[in-house]
């Protein structure tokens, strides 16, 4: 009896001590994670200065991250905060960095240039943005200096927008089953087929809004065996521009894992369409689009909004085709910045490396969404 | 709750042959139009329960024998075949009971496919009717009845039919000239009128021209029109291509007062094309 109170005792006063100790002296990680301090407060090398600064940013440790910065006197911690999750409302206004990556690029006694690959954790996906940072040494100390981009301004001024806008009354709750109602928009699939790559079969097309208003379109399929029988149903998720105005045409790529070409017999495409309300505006432009041979083949090029309207949510979609003009693949990019007026923003679409040399010729559209609505 | 209604009408049909014999009779037409008002006439003494029976309504009244009985207008407004049922204590009386729609029409239902349809198209639109009387019973006997679709030319199409089976339909073609067509349904005193937008087809000629505005290159095309003439409305989207020495730049621009036009980067020797939807249009090589 009194063995068993002994060993109450003895554990009660061994948790008090620890709870005492990991609260004077707290675990890095942990110090990190509640916000207490970076993981690694060293910068005795380049590199450990960046893996510092990248910590402080992942843990959104502002100002901290900002403090330690060699060229903080160029530019606020207000708009280094911007720098790095935009001015405006973007997909990275809602992510976290995820982790991060440093990699060495030069060094010498002085100075060094590593750079910072951001992993962003996205509604989308991982997005990464990548930073080159000069860092330099200062007494015994490394420090980085931050490679802002000034935010271009444009001047303020009035752009007059008088682009169609189309509205839609729909049939009321009240009305008989008789009574008419608005069509849906014809949309019709151009182009279709399947392809097989090392993770299924892939369904690569285009689909036109053939009407005269506009469209919110997707498109799912079905593959069938040999004898009928159903294999797999998909969708083109968002590999596809929702939003199809009048004559506008989009890519749209189905993944089917795990499914064999050889053991598909037919594929029954489902297009859908629903009328929506829709505005015209804003055009995007797509610039200086270039294809970039192996490896590392890609589509590069700029975007820009030739509206007066912030778009905080851009998506660019690539549609490559070989000689002939048939669909060799799809691929897209989301743009992980708003998209200012007048202000051309970079893309990089990446193109698998066995099918880059049969690329030809491109397309790119540009998906869109506006705060309150999609375009 | 079938099967219960199955027993107590063969109750009543088997009661029904004593009743004969006991001199309990009853008299009523057997058929009358939806709705319409009628009589019961029955002979014998004493109280009865009276069963109308029939797919949409049951109607359950207590009735003296020997007297008439009236039901007034709209006790019955379902049209089917109703069985008749006149139970005293000691025997059951049965008879058969047909509701007709009524023969004049009320409400004409009518589809009108589609609400929006491209121009010069053979049997594109199609009307279908339906039609009802007032208790909403499809009437079911031949009528006569017309369509008619008129366009914003004056040009009118027109179609007679008979309503077979409480339905007619019929196909009319969309003309050259868009605009908003009136679809009109009419059968005697009563009509239904419907909208169906004529909108223009593709592009015919889709044709561009280019000029140097402050450095840049000023595309525009002419004011596009389809095959019949037909302005094509603004919102279509009008793709621009500019393809040059390992680049391209590429602009989806909607008509906008019939045309479309953009500003694009002024590269000498630049190949730049046009398109809508699946239509091309003239190319224009750029030389400064």
């Amino acid at each position: 009896m009194t063995k068993g109170y002994l060993l109450a005792l003895l554990l009660a006063g061994a948790t008090v001590a620890l709870v005492v100790a990991g609260f004077v002296w707290p675990v890095p990680s942990a110090a990190a994670y509640a916000g207490g301090g970076p993981l690694m407060r060293s910068s005795a090398t380049p590199e450990a200065a960046v893996q510092t600064l990248g910590e402080e940013i992942r843990a959104q440790a502002w100002t901290k991250a900002y403090d330690n910065l060699a060229n903080k006197a160029q530019f606020t911690q207000t708009e280094f905060v911007h720098d790095i999750t935009g001015y405006y409302p973007s997909l990275l206004t809602y992510a976290t960095v995820e982790k991060f990556e440093v990699l060495p690029l030069h060094a010498s006694e002085s100075e060094s240039e590593i750079r910072l690959q951001l992993y962003w954790a996205t509604v989308v996906g991982v997005s990464i943005s990548t930073r080159d940072l000069r860092v330099v040494k200062n007494g015994d100390r490394w420090e980085a200096e931050w490679p802002i981009a000034k935010q271009v301004v444009v001047p303020p001024q009035v752009i007059p927008v008088n682009y169609l806008r189309w509205d839609v009354i729909y049939r009321g709750p009240g009305d008989d089953w008789g009574a008419q109602d608005v069509e849906a928009p014809h949309v019709r699939i151009v182009d279709m087929h399947p392809v097989e790559r090392a993770e299924g079969v892939v369904l690569l097309g285009e689909l036109l809004n053939e009407d005269v208003v506009p469209a919110f379109v997707s498109v799912s399929a079905t593959l069938l065996s040999k004898d009928q029988t159903p294999i797999a149903t998909e969708g083109s998720f968002d590999k596809i521009s929702h939003l199809l105005l009048p004559k506008q045409v989009t890519p749209f790529l189905i993944r089917f894992p795990d499914v064999a070409l050889s053991s598909v017999g037919s594929v029954r495409m489902m297009p859908t369409s629903e009328l929506v309300s829709a505005s015209a505006d804003p055009v995007i432009e797509i610039e200086n689009a270039h294809l970039n041979p192996a490896p590392d083949a890609s589509l590069t090029g700029q975007v820009t909004n030739q509206s007066g309207q912030v778009v905080s949510f851009a998506q660019v979609l690539g549609t490559f085709y070989d000689k002939s003009g048939q669909v060799v693949w799809i691929a897209n990019e989301y743009i992980d910045s708003a998209l200012l007026p007048q202000t051309p923003v970079p893309f990089e679409i990446h193109i698998p490396e066995d099918l880059a040399r049969k690329v030809s010729s491109q397309r790119a559209v540009v998906a869109t969404i506006s705060s309150g609505g999609s375009q | 709750m079938n099967c219960g209604l199955a027993l107590l009408l063969g109750g009543f049909a088997l009661a029904a042959q004593l009743a004969a014999a006991q001199g309990v009779t009853m008299a009523m037409p057997e058929k009358i139009e939806a709705g319409a008002s009628f009589s019961l006439q029955t002979t014998g003494g004493g109280k009865a329960t009276l069963y109308i029976v029939g797919p949409p309504q049951v109607l359950k009244r207590e009735i003296q024998l020997g007297a008439t009985t009236f039901f007034a207008e709209g006790t019955l407004p379902n049209a089917g075949h109703y069985a008749v049922f006149l139970a005293t204590e000691s025997s059951t009386q049965s008879a058969s009971l047909d509701i007709v729609p009524e023969s004049k029409p009320a409400t004409l239902d009518f589809l009108a496919k589609p609400s929006r349809i491209q121009v010069n198209l053979h049997d594109g639109i199609t009307g279908a009717i339906y039609v009802f009387d007032v208790f909403h019973n499809l009437i079911t006997f031949p009528l006569p009845v017309s369509f008619e679709l008129s366009s914003p030319s004056g040009a009118m199409q027109k179609r007679n039919a008979v309503i077979r089976e409480g339905a007619s339909w019929t196909a009319m073609d969309s003309t050259a000239q868009q605009g908003m067509d009136r679809f009109v349904v009419r059968m005697a005193a009563i009509s239904t009128v419907r909208v169906v937008a004529q909108v223009p087809g593709d592009p015919c000629r889709l044709q561009m021209s280019a000029r140097l505005a402050s450095g840049q290159l000023h595309l525009a095309t002419e004011p596009v029109r389809d095959c019949s003439g037909n302005a094509v409305p603004d919102g279509t989207v009008v793709t621009f291509t500019e393809t040059y020495q390992g680049g391209q730049s590429t602009v989806d621009v909607p008509l906008k007062q019939g045309i479309a036009e953009v500003q694009m980067p002024a590269q000498s020797g630049a190949m730049i094309s046009v398109a809508s939807g699946l239509v091309l249009g003239n190319q224009i090589r750029w030389e400064k």
